[in-house]
């Protein structure tokens, strides 16, 4: 018997030390040298118009830091800051930077906004792991999807939570859930509810957002000071709105596929027509407007473009780089 | 706990031949080191998937959890099948190892998944399964290698064990994240690593039940487990089990419903089932215990009265941080006084050679009941509201307590 317990703890000894060996070789983060040309030091402002902005991640030290390019010249050496960010959208001299903290459980999140020189002007420690990040086009609220689990029907599963934070007032709302909800004018009530992907009408007022309930999703329609949301269209997620704010650029699910569910479509809110864009791969992002005829997003590790009339086709504008954001 | 670790030194020692001078036997925390280890190693990958799914593979979870949906009615059915095989070649240790291993293996398989969805969705499904294969033959042995008259003491010293390993993993999966900069494929590797520490415990540390020669050595047929049900005694805790399953609230509302009910902070929300754990943990033993003493179906009864009394709780005027820490500490006699308990009390009106199959048959019946139960309480949340979903919940579980206090199934092991 003795020999046996001391062949378990010659084994338990083994395996711990092979687990810690590859812990220990797993902190070495690849190679010291950036695997794309980048330009380091000097200072990166969300201001300067004619912009890409996005998330870095190009093998290397500046690893998952945020990095600009100038718009028409996407291809140049891109120039990185030292914000690190899993998510990252900016708009009118504000900066929204979500980051999770790093090896805590349960996931947190730092939810940080910036000015134009990305200066930290306001941190907010939220529970969950970074989806969703909008600044509105007057920059003065920032809005974020943040994924939660332990909270929803299933044991394993996840729930979101969206908030917004206003620069003007100072308020807070960590989740929008406490919302009321209309469908078909009756209000709707659900513990199952789930709201993500809020995106800001210029106005500063009204905005859109998804709501997840029985394995739908829809589109609502939202007044901010209110706070009552209205479902107005099934299967839009992740809505987007053009900055004319006539149209939205979604996902629209199109197959029960699990690997490739979703396609790009952008939907006319005048006339509810909807138009499939010339992205044909399964996009899982919500979309950016560089301007009023052309959506940026992230898909297979790099940022694309394509025209949002349903015309042309998909551009690879950087690649190893996400969360877009044009200003 | 503390019965675990100041037996740990002789783990390992020989079961004896009669379990009076020892009331839990060597092999039973051997198993319970088993659980232990294995819970670990498990509990760290459920600790860091969300984390890995979202931001390592940029996957979306919701994506996932519809594919996670699919998978979880496998597990009632592997179950039985489990069970049904280690009777059937009398081989409850290879059984419970073949499941052990499987889970083990699904943590590599996690490495090599990549940011497939549907590789990610077909691993964590080969993981239940692996979960569900092995609890019955496990429970068997437990049943097998102790006295039954220790039976509950010995089912509460395995489950005080296997929670003190679901407590650690979270920490362990922490630690691994600061040790590797935030990579997630160590976490996975450490959990294999783990996982594989438990199944080797198992394999060398861990007697297999030696089937005593009977008279006819036909297998045990699919016929004859379901003959087990002709047994009037285990028929009546198969179906009660499963009807207080039916009217039994899971944790997971239990959660949101005290959530809502305390405001609680969002960042505070996956603390609670440490509570829960943390109470069963202290008192699976005492319980265990005492249910040799006074009468299993007795404190498997009073843990359902106990639920009662959280959903009541949960409906009363108290508010705050005093109800939360009394309906988690309700949650957790529930716990501590049925899961172990429900084991003890049906392991002994089995044959031996049938021990695997029927403790499955159980488990099965009030699992699947269970799942129904979600299913319904989720209607009449939405249905209804919250307090009327509640108070129809708590009602009905008193009813169906009160009436198997009345009928008293079990009257003669009681």
């Amino acid at each position: 018997m003795r020999a046996r317990i001391l062949g378990v703890a010659a084994a338990v000894v083994v395996l711990i030390a092979a687990a810690v060996g590859y812990g220990v070789l797993s902190r070495d983060r690849g190679p010291a040298v950036n695997s794309v040309a980048v330009v380091t030091g000097q200072p990166v402002s969300v201001q300067a118009k004619g912009q890409l902005l996005f998330r870095n991640t190009a093998e290397g030290p500046d690893f998952g830091h945020l990095a600009t390019v100038p718009a028409d010249r996407p291809g140049e050496p891109r120039k990185v800051s030292g914000l690190s960010c899993d998510r990252f959208a900016a708009s009118a001299g504000t900066a929204l930077c979500l980051a999770a903290q790093p090896g805590v459980l349960p996931p947190m999140t730092d939810v940080i906004v910036l000015d134009k020189d990305l200066k930290e002007i306001r941190r907010i420690e939220l529970p969950g792991t970074p989806s969703r990040g909008r600044v509105s086009p007057d920059g003065k609220l920032a809005y974020w999807t943040l994924f939660v689990n332990g909270d929803s029907y299933a044991e394993t599963g996840f729930s979101t939570r969206a908030g917004i934070f206003n620069l003007a007032t100072g308020k807070l709302m960590k989740s929008i859930e406490e919302m009321g909800l209309l469908l078909d004018g009756k209000p709707y009530y659900s513990s199952d509810v789930n709201y993500w992907g809020i995106t800001f009408a210029p106005d500063g007022k009204k905005f859109y957002a998804t709501v997840g309930t029985k394995g739908k999703t829809y589109l609502v329609e939202a007044d901010y000071e209110k706070l009552v949301a209205r479902m107005i269209r099934e299967n839009v997620e992740c809505p987007s709105l053009s900055p004319d704010a006539k149209r939205i650029a979604f996902k629209k699910k199109v197959s029960a596929d699990l690997a490739a569910p979703w396609r790009l479509a952008v939907l006319d809110l005048a006339s509810g027509k909807e138009t499939m864009l010339a992205e044909t791969r399964s996009v899982d992002d919500q979309a950016a407007w560089l301007d009023d005829r052309t959506v940026a997003y992230g898909v297979d590790s790099a940022v694309w473009s394509v025209p949002a009339d349903g015309s042309g086709a998909p551009r690879e504008l950087v690649a190893q780089a996400a969360s877009p954001a044009g200003v | 706990m503390y019965i675990a670790t100041s037996r740990g030194s002789d783990a390992a020692a020989d079961v004896p031949k009669s379990g009076v001078k020892r009331a839990v036997t060597g092999n039973v925390v051997a198993l319970g080191l088993v659980s232990l280890v294995t819970d670990i190693s498990s509990e760290m990958v459920t600790a860091v998937l969300p984390l890995y799914l979202v931001l390592g593979l940029g996957l979306s979870p919701l994506q996932f959890g519809v594919l996670d949906g699919l998978y979880s009615g496998v597990t009632a059915v592997v179950r039985l099948v489990g069970g049904h095989l280690a009777d059937r070649w009398q081989k409850l240790k290879a059984v419970a190892c073949f499941g052990y291993g499987l889970s083990a293996l699904g943590k590599i398989g996690l490495m090599l998944a990549g940011s497939s969805t549907v590789a990610i969705g077909a691993v964590l499904a080969a993981d239940r399964t692996g979960k569900g294969v092995r609890t019955a033959p496990r429970d068997a042995l437990i049943t097998l290698s102790s006295d039954p008259e220790h039976l509950g003491r010995a089912f509460g010293v395995h489950r005080a064990m296997d929670t003190f390993g679901a407590f650690l993993g979270p920490l362990v999966a922490m630690a691994v994240l600061w040790l590797s900069l935030g990579s997630y494929d160590s976490v996975f590797f450490t959990s294999f690593c783990i996982a594989a520490i438990g199944v080797i415990i198992l394999v060398v540390l861990v007697k297999d039940h030696q089937p005593k020669p009977r008279a006819e050595r036909t297998k045990v047929s699919l016929r004859e487990t379901a003959g087990l049900i002709r047994q009037a005694s285990f028929r009546r805790i198969c179906v009660w089990a499963a009807l207080l399953g039916l009217v039994t609230l899971s944790d997971s509302f239990l959660y949101l419903v005290l959530q809502r009910r305390w405001e609680l902070g969002a960042v505070f929300f996956p603390l609670l089932p440490l509570g829960t754990a943390g109470v069963y943990l202290l008192l699976a033993v005492p319980f265990g215990r005492l249910s040799d003493r006074i009468g299993r179906w007795k404190v498997f009864l009073g843990g359902h009265v106990a639920l009662v009394v959280a959903l009541l709780a949960l409906l009363g005027p108290v508010d705050g941080g005093i109800l939360a820490v009394l309906a988690l500490v309700l949650h957790g006699v529930f716990y501590a006084a049925t899961d172990g308990v429900l084991m003890a009390a049906a392991g002994p009106l089995l044959p031996e050679h049938q021990r695997a199959s029927g403790l499955a048959l159980v488990q099965t019946g009030q699992a699947t009941t269970r799942m129904l139960a979600s299913v319904l309480f989720g209607l009449a949340w939405t249905t209804w509201d919250l307090h009327a979903a509640v108070l129809v919940a708590a009602g009905a579980l008193a009813v169906v307590v009160v009436a198997a206090a009345v009928l008293r199934p079990l009257r003669t092991y009681a």
